[in-house]
């Protein structure tokens, strides 16, 4: 039995598990990647003693430091279900089952899908949900941005050097995104922006060909090669049941970055913490591994 | 015989740049193609992968599909 498995190796998970080498606990991390959304990011230039660097430094500069530390590591393993039994916390993954003393949940958020027929068929097929990975791909080709935040917005602006045109797929009656990325899209004539506009559907052969669209009376079709899904994240929780969430599904956590449950410890973007910042969920990852290894302390 | 290494990727994708540096660390040359400037072989990925999603990596015709470590690992026998 371990003596603490902390799941997800984002900036949450990784510094929890510098701090609980450090303190020499029996240790595992299981995750599906490393980095998380950090490794997906583009500059950074909020993380103190760093005044500029990539989302993909700063996640090997995270994993570098794991690795001092020759922590235990199951990468490309995702958690399907924790649960506690008795004193212990029994987890199972695509790969195996595990036993452990105390579990630090910082599994982190990822994109949120539309929802509608086509979406899993399509994608990678002209579909993504990285504007920032795959965009260059649709050079002079009319495509579709779904969303109407920052992310969707930040979408467009990426999109606007690349590709022949635009067309700005907004559920809400006015764009969420903040003023000066707004004013930008807004002025833009290589860009429609739709607002009140629900997507249906998505169709195509082998890649997409188009999105199918309603605007409250009538449905209508859009042809595009390329679509872009930026309607926001959700916290990757459903592995576990037990754990008090709030509305969105984040994880409810006190101060000391415990659930409700004794054991169960949770840190980063996956809780209901105020604000999801790289620098914040490193900041929430060390407590949680302090707080374990409290617990682990008085429980042993 | 060293194999054939050919990497699909876009200049600003994070997986595809973790890839490359993958491959650097462990000595193995490769084929840079920039598939946002190559409209050719952004073809020929597609073509190969079925899909248009970065990074794509052809190690001897065995294609692999997102920075996928351990079948990286497996077909480069590291």
């Amino acid at each position: 039995m371990y003596d603490l498995i902390i799941i997800g190796a984002g900036p949450a998970g990784i510094t929890a598990s510098v701090y609980a080498a450090r303190r020499r606990l029996n240790l595992l991390v299981i995750t599906k990647d490393i980095g998380g959304q950090a490794a997906w990011s583009g500059d950074i230039e909020n993380y103190t003693g760093y005044q500029f660097i990539t989302g993909p430094e700063l996640a090997g500069k995270f994993e570098e430091h794991m690795r001092k530390f020759n922590i235990p590591l199951k990468e490309n393993e995702r958690v399907t279900e924790i649960k506690k039994i008795k004193d212990y916390i029994w987890g199972e993954s695509d790969k195996g089952s595990y036993e452990a003393r105390a579990v630090i949940i910082a599994s982190g958020k990822k994109t949120k899908e539309l929802g509608v027929p086509g979406e899993k068929e399509f994608k990678n097929k002209g579909l993504t949900y990285c504007a920032i990975c795959d965009g260059p791909l649709f050079a002079d080709k009319e495509v579709a941005v779904i969303g109407g935040g920052n992310s969707a917005l930040d979408a467009v602006l990426q999109l606007l050097t690349i590709a022949k045109h635009i067309y700005l797929i907004n559920a809400a009656a006015n764009l969420g995104a903040e003023a000066i990325m707004r004013e930008q899209v807004e002025k833009n004539d290589k860009v429609t922006i739709m607002n009140n506009t629900q997507v249906k559907g998505i169709f195509g052969d082998s890649l997409v060909k188009g999105i199918n669209i309603s605007t409250g009376k009538e449905i209508k079709t859009l042809a595009v090669e390329g679509v872009f899904v930026e309607i926001g994240l959700v916290p990757n929780s459903e592995f576990v049941q037990d754990v008090q969430k709030n509305e969105r599904g984040e994880i409810k956590i006190n101060r000391s970055n415990e659930t409700n449950i004794p054991g169960i410890f949770a840190a980063g973007d996956v809780t209901d913490v105020q604000e999801k910042q790289i620098i914040i969920a490193a900041g929430e990852g060390s407590k949680a591994a302090l707080s374990a290894f409290k617990y682990l302390a008085k429980t042993g | 015989m060293d194999k054939k290494v050919k990497v699909y990727s876009t200049t600003t994708c994070p997986f595809c740049i973790r890839a490359k540096q993958f491959l650097k660390d462990n000595n193995i040359a490769f084929e840079d193609l920039d598939v946002g400037s190559n409209q050719v072989a952004a073809e020929e990925m597609i073509k190969k992968s079925g899909q248009m999603g970065v990074p794509v990596i052809d190690i001897d015709g065995e294609i692999i599909i997102g920075f996928d470590k351990d079948k990286i690992k497996q077909a480069l026998e590291l």
